[in-house]
């Protein structure tokens, strides 16, 4: 047993669901978790083709309320969150001093002055002591309901057809990145229009103890569309296709937004200071170190985390995320390089086990739903 | 269940003999361990293969795996169609599944291979 394994992970209300479906647990974010059910290949498929359901109870639910809540949001991560209205959401980061990211959030306007901020399950805590940190002096209070929350979604082509039935909050008038209070199986629950898929799908916040029943409502309800429980593994697969950063690959203290590709959060102009915002401006200003860029392998080979980059045979980077992608058929991957060389059409190589493998830059996402 | 004509390794591959030629393959433990298939790397024909040493790769959408030569020996020939359907080792891991074909070089190496009565019991350990 290693050292880490000593410290007791922490279980979703739905774990004996989980058990019961015949998931492979794995430990993910001090969290254990379903990896799989079936496989990932035909978890993945069912997502882009019909729906899937997944538990994210292991993401963090960070509250934040009070008259001065959106200036001290505002000032502590790198959006803008006064901008919203309410019932909308936005992608957001929460970076340090120098401008690192320390998690990417999304921020939900509950009411004019409550917001509720989604933090990575890894994160999660580290998220919640910088926020309260950082909202010290304001008038505003965080109420961190982590584990308080159960989180469950429904992502696919389906997903309204299956969840519309079960609740009294009108899907057809939900739009991307807005989220409505309202009942899901009769239980009270937040439903949010967003996800980690690229497809359409819906975020379901209820009562920690009830997510086994929002869970068991979905699997009955989804059961004639053929839709099926998904781990983290097709959750992985699917936000590389749709080229969705995932902390700890593509984000880490040592980049930031620009780096990564979100410039465009980063509200440099915003009124009033905020954490990181003179080390971005300088970024802004300077240009960045490095470029987050899709890489298509036309080569033989997978990619994978941290594997090196070239061009020409000389160093440009390394592999953040790689996997052999289910709907395009070929390997993907997202990497790091220097920025002169990540322009879409540039031919790179991808070190495979001491061999240059073949690589295109082109643009993300890999995929995009069709409409 | 493993089959009981074929021989194992600790590492998971199967060795079926015919002679002095042993056909290699990854068992179905270890290829539900490893998840959906989706790339196998193997060596040319001709390589000589060191007993125990990795003379390939197995990659599942999720990880990467080497794959041990359980004797030593010449290679004589790879699963080509591994290339185009590598969902083969989880399907017919026994079968069309099968890696490469070795011509042995020390028979006395296949007396440290397990029969599937061990075999069974090293998974059912765990």
């Amino acid at each position: 047993m290693t050292e880490q394994a000593a410290v007791p992970l922490r279980e979703t209300a739905l774990v004996d669901e989980h058990r019961a479906l015949g998931a492979k647990l794995i430990e993910f974010g001090g969290w254990l978790m379903p990896v799989q059910y079936g496989g990932i290949l035909e978890e993945h498929r069912a997502v882009r083709e019909r729906a899937g359901m997944f538990d994210l109870s292991h993401m963090g639910e960070l509250f934040v309320d009070g008259p001065a809540a959106g200036d001290a949001l505002a000032a502590a991560v790198v959006s803008d969150p006064r901008t919203l209205v309410i019932g909308r959401a936005q992608y957001s980061m929460i970076c340090a001093e120098d401008g690192g990211v320390i998690d990417d959030l999304i921020i939900y306007r509950l009411a004019e002055d409550r917001f509720l901020v989604v933090a990575n399950a890894g994160n999660a805590g580290v998220v919640s002591d910088a926020l309260a940190d950082r909202l010290a002096g304001w008038e505003a209070v965080l109420d961190d309901r982590s584990m308080a929350t159960s989180l469950v979604a429904i992502q696919g082509p389906a997903s309204v057809r299956v969840l519309q039935p079960l609740t009294d909050v009108d899907l057809g008038a939900l739009r991307y990145y807005a989220i409505a209070e309202g009942r899901v199986a009769g239980i009270p629950a937040l439903v949010a229009r967003s996800g980690y898929t690229g497809e359409d799908g819906f975020e379901i916040f209820v009562d920690w103890g009830l997510g086994a029943d929002v869970w068991a409502a979905l699997v009955r309800a989804g059961h004639d569309a053929d839709v099926i429980p998904c781990g983290l593994g097709a959750r992985d697969t699917l936000r590389l296709e749709a080229g969705m950063p995932l902390y700890g690959n593509e984000l880490d203290r040592g980049t930031n937004p620009f780096e990564a590709g979100f410039g465009r959060v980063v509200k440099l102009d915003k009124p009033g200071d905020f954490v990181g915002g003179s080390a971005l401006a300088r970024v802004a200003e300077r240009g960045i170190a490095k470029r987050l860029v899709g890489l298509v392998i036309t080569g033989r080979g997978i990619a994978r985390h941290g594997y090196p980059v070239q061009r020409d045979g000389r160093a440009t980077g390394l592999v953040t995320s790689g996997t052999h992608s289910p709907t395009i058929g070929r390997p993907i991957a997202m990497a790091y390089v220097h920025p002169d060389d990540g322009e879409p059409g540039t031919i790179l190589a991808v070190e495979v086990r001491d061999q240059a493998v073949a690589a295109e830059v082109v643009s993300l996402p890999f995929y995009r739903r069709p409409r | 269940m493993a089959p009981s004509d074929l021989r194992y390794t600790k590492d998971h591959e199967w060795v079926r003999l015919d002679g002095d030629v042993a056909t290699v393959g990854l068992t179905a433990y270890a290829a539900d361990q490893l998840g959906d298939v989706v790339f196998v790397e193997l060596p040319e024909v001709g390589r000589m293969l060191t007993q125990h040493a990795t003379f390939g790769v197995v990659e599942s959408v999720k990880a990467v795996s080497d794959v041990f030569a359980p004797v030593a020996g010449e290679v004589m020939g790879a699963n080509g169609n591994l290339a185009g359907s590598p969902e083969v080792v989880n399907s017919d891991p026994y079968g069309a599944g099968w890696l490469i074909r070795v011509r042995i070089s020390d028979p006395a190496a296949i007396d440290e291979l397990l029969d599937a009565a061990a075999y069974e019991r090293l998974i059912a350990e765990g």
